[in-house]
């Protein structure tokens, strides 16, 4: 029952007491707003390297040839060790564990990409319809790279979504015809795939592409995914394919220098791993804050009952039962902690969401300036995004703490409730 | 009204045991004016205290308007201070952030009065006093004799049968102690009991029977001759 002669009590107790309840109530604001903003920023800074991860499907493996390090069988150190075509037929035909595998014949940088009067030089990649999966490329328009356009040798595109800008502006690319190195290529689809360089990069078929840029067999990169596979699992597979490339090209198969592996999932594991020690000192700090504000919380609602001992007794002279004592000073306490607990959340929370509000801009803002820019490079990684405590983690530490409060009033409130009026009469 | 029977008690701070009251027995009849003397630490306030069920007794039996007073809960013991007992003390016991209004009106408020029914009728009380215009004000603006005559106000508005005073007048001067006593005695000629613990003797003069108290026990117990005298004439 709402008894709204106790709380026109209680009010008139608050008003006459501002300093004790502005005291109190800012203990509490503060420490909320502190764990909403520190939870957030660790949300924020999680949220955007993670981004970073979304650009590729993080099962993904990336092979390439390098420099060997080791004589081996003869053969001197420094010999530099070319991926070919017959390495992704056997890789695909001998390793278990891999769903999707494509293999890439790249030229990086400058090519001259032209359509109409529009130019600008981007990165040419020939690949099997497989690499989407593996880059985790969304296709915008049109379609990606198909199997017939692989088996047809056709002369079709899939274009950056930065390529689109560049070239086509506002118009429709797709059925367009583009000039790449001066062949003509049919615009098939537009891809996004994360931020910045990415996405300025022209998607050619495999086989056409690699025979009209002179690739020969030569392969850049294998990329691979693994499936549902585990981390341990993705390494297992690793190493096979370490050894199975090793023993093709007659490298000692403990020559980690002679044949890159990029394994995404292993590195996520890692990062994931890093997040979660950060997310847990967080959590040290955010308990600190916490318990910090009990403390508080709990030392004020003890000098307040102790400050109000004599003020009990004169109530328990006129009449004030053990119940409507503690009732009292507990109501306050609740009162004063709930309000300021949620007027913290609420402005922690407005806090978090007006920097979400200037990160968002200051990455489209950042974006928009790579865009505009026609240097291959450039598209800063992204170090903050979406800093959001969970609300359902905000709320319940706002709980905590009314009830710690409440909690801490009580104890000395039950007392003062027991003892004789005639004790509380002489407290001074 | 009041009726007490060898009646001990003792403090116990530590290791030590302090025995304050050592067997008193006393009967106060309805409507009158009693008085309580004694040097300090002769046990006169502790007697009060008990008799306002402030505070809790070791042995015998005290009896408030026919029942038994003992062990008693103290939500059972909030109902009589609220309905059957008035208190008034030397340092007034004003609650210092409400104002004089509010003060008065306080043990009605554990009568479950509405705060508009509650202002009307300490209005009432304070106007008796005559006060009326200090209603609004908060206790650190009046003086002392404007405290205490709140803090009888405060004493009266629930109606109680017994008024409690400690030292009432322990903390103001003389002229105004007068006037307080004047208060009082008319209280008391309206048929309310009244005890009032007091050192001063010109105070006690002023009462209808003075029990002296030396070390826990009565010392004398007499009907003030001088008041009946007066009242005889």
């Amino acid at each position: 029952m709402f008894d709204i002669d106790k709380w026109q009590e209680i009010f008139s107790t608050l008003k006459q007491n501002k300093l004790r309840t502005f005291l109190t109530a800012f203990s509490i604001a503060w420490g909320i707003l502190l764990l909403i903003i520190l939870l957030g920023a660790g949300n924020g800074l999680q949220n955007a390297v993670m981004q970073n991860f979304e650009s590729n499907a993080k099962n993904a493996m990336w092979i390439w040839g390098d420099r060997t390090s080791i004589e081996y069988k003869g053969l001197q150190a420094g010999r530099e060790i070319q991926l070919t075509n017959k390495d992704f037929e056997i890789l695909r035909g001998q390793i278990s564990g891999i769903d999707n595998i494509s293999p890439q014949f790249n030229i990086w940088g400058g090519t001259s990409v032209s359509y109409g009067n529009e130019f600008g030089n981007f990165t040419v990649q020939c690949v099997l319809p497989s690499h989407q999966p593996i880059e985790g490329s969304k296709v915008l328009t049109g379609r990606y790279l198909n199997e017939i356009d692989i088996k047809q040798r056709r002369k079709v595109v899939v274009i950056g979504e930065e390529v689109q800008k560049a070239l086509f502006k506002e118009k429709e690319p797709i059925g367009e015809y583009i000039r790449v190195n001066d062949i003509l290529f049919k615009v098939i689809g537009v891809y996004s795939d994360g931020n910045g360089f990415q996405n300025r990069r022209v998607v050619l078929p495999f086989n056409s592409a690699q025979a009209i840029f002179n690739g020969g067999v030569r392969v850049s990169t294998i990329g691979v995914t693994t499936g549902d596979a585990t981390a341990e699992q993705s390494m297992q597979i690793e190493q096979k394919i370490r050894e199975k490339l090793s023993y093709i090209h007659t490298v000692n198969p403990l020559d980690k220098s002679a044949i890159g592996i990029h394994n995404t999932l292993s590195e996520y594991k890692q990062t994931q791993n890093v997040f979660f020690g950060i997310k847990m000192f967080l959590w040290f700090i955010g308990i600190g804050t916490l318990i910090a504000g009990i403390v508080g919380v709990s030392n004020i609602m003890l000098i307040v009952v102790k400050d109000r001992t004599r003020e009990i007794g004169v109530r328990k002279a006129l009449g004030a039962t053990p119940y409507s004592v503690v009732s009292l000073v507990l109501s306050e306490a609740v009162f004063i902690t709930t309000t300021a607990g949620y007027f913290g959340m609420v402005l922690g929370v407005a806090i978090m969401e007006g920097v979400d509000f200037l990160v968002d801009k200051s990455i489209a803002a950042n974006a928009a300036a790579a865009a505009s820019s026609s240097d291959a490079a450039g598209g800063a990684p992204i170090l903050f995004m979406n800093p959001n405590a969970d609300i359902g983690i905000a709320v319940g530490a706002t709980i905590l703490l009314v009830v710690c409060g409440a909690l801490a009033g009580l104890i000395p409130a039950l007392k003062a409730a027991k003892i004789r009026p005639i004790e509380a009469l002489r407290y001074e | 009204m009041v009726r007490i029977e060898k009646l001990h008690k003792s403090y116990v701070t530590g290791s030590n045991s302090l025995h304050v009251l050592k067997g008193i027995d006393v009967e106060i009849n309805k409507g009158e004016m009693v008085s309580i003397m004694g040097s300090s630490g002769s046990g006169k306030s502790t007697l009060l205290n008990i008799i306002g069920i402030l505070d809790n007794y070791d042995e015998g039996g005290y009896y408030l308007d026919g029942e038994l007073i003992k062990n008693m809960s103290e939500a059972k013991a909030a109902i009589h201070r609220n309905r059957t007992l008035g208190f008034v003390f030397q340092q007034f016991n004003l609650i210092s952030f409400k104002n004089a209004l509010e003060n008065v009106a306080l043990p009605l408020y554990y009568q479950k009065i509405s705060r508009k029914k509650r202002n009307i009728i300490a209005m009432e009380y304070l106007d008796k006093m005559g006060l009326r215009d200090w209603a609004h004000h908060m206790p650190n603006e009046l003086s002392g004799g404007q405290k205490q005559r709140i803090a009888i106000a405060r004493s009266l508005i629930s109606k109680p049968k017994v008024i409690l005073a400690d030292e009432p007048t322990g903390a103001l001067d003389t002229t105004i102690s007068y006037e307080v006593m004047d208060i009082l005695k008319e209280i008391n000629a309206d048929g309310i009991t009244m005890i009032i613990v007091t050192h001063e003797h010109d105070i006690a003069e002023m009462t209808q029977r003075i029990i002296r108290l030396k070390d826990g026990i009565i010392e004398s117990n007499v009907t003030n001759g001088k008041k009946k005298q007066v009242a005889a004439v």
